[in-house]
């Protein structure tokens, strides 16, 4: 049970410092750091465009028409690894009992 | 949060291409003879992808206002070692370069070299390190894992600096925007990635603590240790 005190506790601290972090910025949505970086390129090289714009390596790629796309590809994502996971500690869980 | 497409101008992405293939070539050699010899340590293998998959799709909040998501390859380093840390995480990288405009195809060099190679490999220096010097398990996983989710990050922003070093003050200048941005935001989440990491390290003990020291990640005495304080 202890790890899963401390796991929860973390956890708890983790909540707290995000509603911290929202009340410390009202206008923030919260929005990737990646996209926070570019624009950091862009104030040091306001020239810079991404040399892969017209490129053919954007073909051969899927692009998600919109957030609801995107945020349920990442949504699969979590979920093929959730049962993967799940799958691995009910299994040799089960295993262990039956012996 | 990988570098986007096209954001890493030449030499850069290709240097790191250059960085980072050769791991993923050991890693892939490794990968094949683990596989090839050693069949049962073939779910392992899935829980530490899968930790990836599922942590590397978590775009959690962060205290200073912004999102970015824990890698999860700390795990996997631990476990298999860096170059195998390497091979999964690519798996994950491409998937999201292809299917979700995250990361990109150019800078797949550079993404897998920090969160595939220079973190997983801060993770299994700390980690060895921790057990020679006898501190507990979990909070030697805890330490290898944060500083690998740390540590990805510090290369990142040290890998745009390096591409677009500032007008004055250069690469310095640039580094410390860049760090300003993708270490702070990360602090909480790294935390919160060693804490699961090493809670999911007390389950795979319960539950599959022979293949831990067939791989030589613990030991014998060691195990007993933790088995005997109960945790």
């Amino acid at each position: 049970m202890k790890g899963e005190v401390i796991f929860g506790v973390i956890v708890v601290l983790f909540i707290a410092s995000f509603m911290y972090g929202i009340a410390a910025n009202p206008d923030s949505e919260f929005g990737g750091a990646d996209g926070q970086a570019g624009d950091v390129i862009t104030e040091i090289d306001s020239d810079y465009q991404p040399w892969t714009e017209d490129s053919w390596i954007n073909s051969i790629k899927f692009e998600p028409p919109g957030g609801e796309t995107e945020s349920l590809l990442f949504g699969l994502q979590a979920a093929m690894g959730a049962v993967v996971l799940g799958y691995f500690f009910g299994y040799y869980k089960g295993k262990g009992q039956s012996n | 949060m990988h570098i986007f497409e096209g954001f890493l101008p030449s030499p850069w992405w290709q240097l790191w291409f250059v960085f980072s293939i050769p791991v993923i070539f050991f890693g892939m050699y490794r990968l094949n003879k683990l596989v090839s010899e050693k069949r049962e340590l073939l779910p392992l293998l899935a829980v530490a992808g899968a930790f990836i998959f599922v942590l590397s799709s978590l775009k959690m909040p962060s205290v200073t206002g912004s999102s970015s998501h824990p890698t999860g390859t700390g795990m996997a380093a631990i476990l298999f070692g860096p170059a195998i840390a390497a091979v999964l995480s690519i798996i994950v990288l491409l998937y999201q370069a292809i299917f979700l405009a995250h990361g990109g195809l150019t800078t797949l060099g550079a993404n897998v070299a920090s969160m595939g190679i220079i973190g997983p490999v801060f993770a299994y220096v700390i980690y060895k390190a921790g057990m020679k010097a006898n501190i507990n398990f979990y909070v030697v996983v805890f330490l290898a894992t944060a500083f690998a989710d740390w540590a990805t990050y510090v290369v990142t922003a040290t890998q745009l600096a390096l591409a677009f070093p500032a007008e004055v003050g250069g690469v310095a200048a640039s580094l410390k925007a860049f760090l300003l941005i993708f270490a702070t935001t990360q602090v909480p989440l790294a935390i919160m990635e060693g804490a699961l990491t090493a809670l999911i390290f007390k389950y795979i003990i319960q539950v599959k603590s022979d293949s831990l020291i067939e791989l030589k990640v613990i030991t014998e005495s060691v195990l007993n240790k933790i088995k005997g304080a109960g945790q």
